[in-house]
């Protein structure tokens, strides 16, 4: 029989195996909807397990977004020597500016400086029993919005060296508090990400399983009249892959209802600090990103399971 | 024995796995190319288990087998589901697959080779055709008789047109009717050139039936004409 006859045209290469492919598709996607309860429920617990990274990803990026426009509030006020008059205050004011990664070098003189005072500290008539003006005159230097952190915070940080500066403020700590609580963050939701990965891959690999077990003796009856491991493997493989993906889809839209729901009160929050509109729509790489890691968890515990079970199920 | 044949067994023996009994002892034997014969012998003698090596379901313990001119012990375990696709194999038990119906049951061994969609349909008709079921294609096994679902099962191993039918036990389940129609099949498709070695012990079933018969009994494995044969006698001896 090795020189058995040909049964017939059977396509080949690439066409044999977008056609075995296919099928796979076809009866993988048939055998889900003749249970939608029990798909559904899968994909349901999948996405829920998405969800709760890609949800605090999202968070985390529209934090990140958020602390982007405070970097406005990351600024040095420069007090400058009493030896130094008006012009050559202003002199340097306008030398600071033209510096790259300033985005505004402000002069207020020792009058004006004493005239914001007595406007806006309740002491005005105090201080007109001073014989002198005792305020500096002061440079108040603003980075570039777009100026990365660390490199706005090395200039301001040489800014305040300067010979004409007699003492600094640099108003930045609590936004690098913000910024290790953000770095914290993000390592969490690396952290927990990782961990309903796992868990992810155990509901996947778990109904798997139970569905290789449900079709032991369709499996024995395959291998029997001829099915390699390949054409067995395979709709499994897709089945995975489905979960996956439906897991992905829900997830997305559980995080859009769940931004949608919380958008008022966080724009609400986002005004109170001046920081731009809250959450903002949930990005298409997020999106890609759940989706891939959906498909990719999906169909690497199908593999692995049924890498696992196959094997085992042999005709006697 | 033929140098034609298609089946070769050379001191093939077999014991169970724990060694507990020996099925087949140093048995010789050979199907030629495009013969029918039958397999008999009391239940549990081993008939099954002598399918089984054909098909490379179990491996003999001693001895060599050659099913068209391959060396089965050579067989790599990647290379037994191309070989197992040479055959048709028949059941008692039908093995259908219960959640498909009776055309995707047929089409199975076609969809396993690639076969395109259009050539499935010609074929799996074609072989419902010759097993009577034609119109029943979108019926499920299980709405079916015993008879119709093994017809269903004979379809599935002759679809691809296999040069070798294997069947076991196939009229096990059917009644004395619906057997007698099984077995004419057998012997119709035997006519255009299948070989075909079908085990099972209705002696009533063969004995109009002009094909050299394998009588297996405590291990040993004897060939007897059809004409030798005591249909009579349950274990089937030959005459004195």
């Amino acid at each position: 029989m090795s020189s058995a006859r040909r049964v017939g045209s059977t396509p080949s290469g690439f066409s044999r195996w977008l056609l075995d492919h296919t099928r796979a598709i076809t009866a993988t996607l048939d055998q889900l909807k003749r249970r939608p309860f029990g798909s559904l429920l899968t994909a349901f617990v999948i996405g829920v397990t998405l969800a709760l990274p890609a949800g605090l990803y999202s968070v985390l990026g529209s934090l990140d977004a958020a602390s982007s426009g405070l970097k406005g509030s990351l600024r040095a006020s420069l007090f400058l020597r009493d030896s130094l008059d008006d012009a050559a205050g202003q002199a340097l004011a306008t030398k600071l500016a033209k510096r790259p990664g300033v985005a505004e070098a402000r002069y207020i003189s020792r009058d004006q400086a004493l005239a914001e005072f007595k406007a806006h500290s309740g002491f005005g008539e105090a201080l007109d029993i001073l014989d002198s003006n005792p305020l500096p005159a002061v440079i108040v230097v603003t980075p570039d919005r777009k100026a990365p952190k660390a490199q706005a915070s090395t200039m301001l940080d040489e800014m305040t060296k300067l010979p004409e500066v007699e003492s600094a403020r640099l108003d930045r700590e609590w936004l690098e508090r913000l910024y290790a609580i953000l770095a914290i963050v993000e390592r969490l939701v690396l952290l927990i990400a990782s961990a309903l990965a796992i868990a992810v891959l155990a509901v996947v690999a778990n109904t798997i399983r139970l569905d290789i077990s449900a079709r032991r003796e369709e499996i024995v009856v395959l291998k029997v009249i001829g099915a390699s491991n390949g054409f067995i493997r395979r709709p499994f493989l897709y089945t995975g892959l489905w979960y996956g993906l439906s897991g992905a889809l829900l997830a997305c839209l559980m995080v859009i209802g769940a931004q949608l729901a919380l958008s008022e009160p966080a724009a609400n929050l986002a005004g109170l600090y001046g920081v731009g509109a809250g959450f903002g729509a949930l990005a298409a790489d997020t999106v890609f990103a759940v989706f891939a890691t959906g498909a990719a968890l999906g169909w690497l515990a199908a593999f692995w399971t049924v890498g696992r079970h196959l094997d085992g199920i042999e005709p006697d | 024995m033929s140098n034609d044949a298609l089946i070769r067994f050379t001191g093939v023996s077999h014991r169970y796995d724990d060694g507990s009994r020996e099925i087949l002892s140093n048995a010789d034997f050979a199907l030629a190319r495009g013969e029918m014969a039958f397999l008999t012998g009391p239940s549990g003698a081993g008939k099954s288990t002598m399918l089984k090596l054909i098909a490379r379901l179990a491996r003999p313990t001693l001895g060599e087998i050659i099913v068209g001119g391959q060396r089965l012990s050579a067989l790599r375990p990647r290379q037994v589901p191309a070989y197992r696709r040479q055959f048709g194999m028949i059941f008692q038990n039908f093995n259908l697959l219960t959640d498909r119906t009776v055309f995707d049951n047929v089409a199975m061994p076609l969809i396993i080779r690639g076969h395109s969609g259009d050539d499935i349909a010609r074929r799996v008709r074609a072989a419902l055709d010759a097993v009577s079921l034609r119109g029943k294609e979108r019926h499920w096994p299980q709405t079916l008789s015993g008879g119709e679902q093994q017809r269903v099962g004979i379809a599935r191993a002759v679809v691809a047109k296999p040069r070798l039918l294997i069947a076991d036990e196939p009229t096990g389940n059917l009644d004395p009717e619906m057997a007698q129609e099984v077995m004419q099949l057998f012997n119709r498709f035997n006519e255009v050139g299948v070989s075909v070695l079908v085990a099972t012990h209705g002696l009533s079933l063969i004995a109009r039936l002009p094909h050299r018969i394998l009588r297996l009994e405590n291990g040993l494995l004897t060939q007897i004409k059809a004409s030798e044969f005591d249909y009579s006698d349950d274990a089937g001896a030959p005459n004195a």
